[in-house]
């Protein structure tokens, strides 16, 4: 794949209770060579962090870090919204976190980095949303249909918690419907 | 939340508070920004951008309003628990050889950390030869600061953070509890002077052996994050230390090679 194709592009997915086996299935099935960078944001508790960046690490060949407070983003990596920071993406591409309120009673919220990423990365960015008991997310990928992105949920009848993906159907925002087998297959094709 | 105030129109507004009120946020981080500048349009309902870009280019009231609510004032006391544990253990006894201790907490909002600081002075018996400068670019949360009254709703967790932090005593004999309010005691608030200061514009004011300004510069894109820098670094003393928030570092810029990391926590000791 000519590397100026994917300059413009970024994954961004957002999970909250029972994704994380969602997660690791999706990275540990993305085929050598994948290159487009990935954004996770996972609701959690604040404390623990290094072990989960650990166990994401484990599970593909891509490498797995915490996203860092202006670092540039680049391909080949997968990055780890911090716990207690939302992350934002700027338009050059960078990060930048903020420590302010909690938004759906979550810090890091799905809907402050779907947002920002869809200004960066317009119709760049490919935005997943995974199971989860609160319906963070949807105000999210509005922003990023609104700026012709790619909006994926997870099929609700295969998730342990079908609120947050069952949400997004609902508002009518999304553009495929997919379990997580055929996520994993879509994000190898593009 | 729609986004409905555009690149362009962030621009004007920052391009009228620049020349109308002296306050510079265009090297503040966009995002960031854009979300607390949008957040407060919603908040407000205002009908149209232009009524907003007119209430706060001609309402100096709602300026202020402006300042509080687009600066981010989330805080709490012993927040992060192990870095005040590390002042404690690795900072304050090397300050204690000190005959008098100048402290600056940067961006102090409304003053939790500040009282977390003095506690853990009053503890290692400094806090009778410390002053504790406490500044933030919104008078407001100065002021609040300056009262010592929190809710006594985040009591329990803050004392908790307090044990955490290695606090050897017991919390509550540092304030005086009321209905839904604590106040927090003269000896610990006579130690502080609070005042407004900006870290975009203003100079450095003093000579520190402590500075402390954490969850500030990540809302600073990174040019203005090393002007900051340059500022604390005229402001310490040879052998003074600098700490950072959870997310926040030096090793980004130059004078990193001048200052050594202390521990593992975001604490950096200027060694030349």
């Amino acid at each position: 794949m000519a590397k100026d194709r994917l300059d413009g592009k970024c994954i961004v997915i957002g999970g909250s209770a029972g994704s994380l086996k969602i997660i690791l299935y999706i990275l540990s099935h993305l085929k050598q060579g994948f290159s487009i960078p990935i954004i996770i944001v996972l609701h959690r508790k604040s404390d623990a962090e290094s072990t989960l960046t650990d166990v994401l690490n484990n599970s593909t060949h891509l490498k797995v870090k915490e996203a860092e407070d202006k670092e540039q983003i680049a391909p080949e990596i997968v990055y780890l919204a911090p716990a207690d920071y939302h992350l934002l993406v700027e338009r050059e591409h960078t990060f930048s976190l903020d420590a302010s309120e909690k938004v759906n009673f979550s810090r890091p919220s799905i809907d402050v980095t779907f947002q920002t990423a869809a200004e960066a990365y317009g119709s760049g960015l490919i935005a997943i949303i995974l199971s989860g008991a609160n319906d963070d997310g949807t105000d999210g990928l509005k922003s990023v249909r609104k700026k012709k992105g790619i909006t994926i949920a997870q099929d609700p009848k295969t998730a342990s918690m079908y609120v947050m993906p069952q949400s997004a159907i609902n508002h009518g925002l999304t553009d495929h419907v997919l379990p997580a087998n055929e996520i994993a297959e879509f994000l190898n094709r593009i | 939340m729609e986004t409905p105030i555009s690149d362009y129109q962030l621009n004007l507004v920052l391009t009228d508070l620049l020349e109308i009120y002296g306050y510079d946020f265009t090297a503040y981080a966009k995002a960031s920004l854009k979300r607390r500048i949008n957040r407060l349009y919603s908040l407000d309902r205002f009908p149209s951008f232009a009524e907003f870009r007119y209430k706060v280019r001609s309402d100096e009231n709602y300026f202020n309003r402006f300042i509080e609510q687009v600066t981010v004032n989330v805080t709490e006391m012993f927040r992060d628990p192990l870095f005040y544990n590390a002042l404690k253990t690795q900072v304050f006894p090397v300050l204690a050889t000190y005959p008098f201790i100048r402290i600056w907490h940067a961006g102090c909002s409304t003053g939790e950390e500040v009282y977390s600081t003095a506690i853990l002075l009053k503890e290692a018996n400094l806090l009778h030869k410390s002053l504790l400068y406490a500044t933030d670019i919104n008078s407001e949360v100065v002021k609040k600061a300056a009262t010592g009254v929190f809710p006594i709703t985040h009591m329990q967790q803050y004392s908790e953070n307090y044990r955490l932090a290695g606090g050897n005593g017991d919390f509550s004999q540092y304030y005086t509890a009321g209905y839904d309010h604590v106040l927090f005691s003269e000896e610990l608030r006579k130690r502080m002077v609070f005042s407004t200061h900006n870290l975009v514009s203003d100079s450095s004011f003093n000579q520190f052996q402590l500075i402390l300004c954490r969850n500030v510069l990540i809302y600073f894109e990174k040019d203005l994050q090393g002007r900051v820098f340059a500022l604390f670094d005229e402001s310490l003393d040879k052998l003074g230390y600098l700490a950072l928030g959870s997310k926040e570092t030096l090793k980004l810029f130059p004078m990193v090679s001048r200052f050594k990391q202390v521990g593992n926590e975001k604490i950096w000791r200027k060694i030349d």
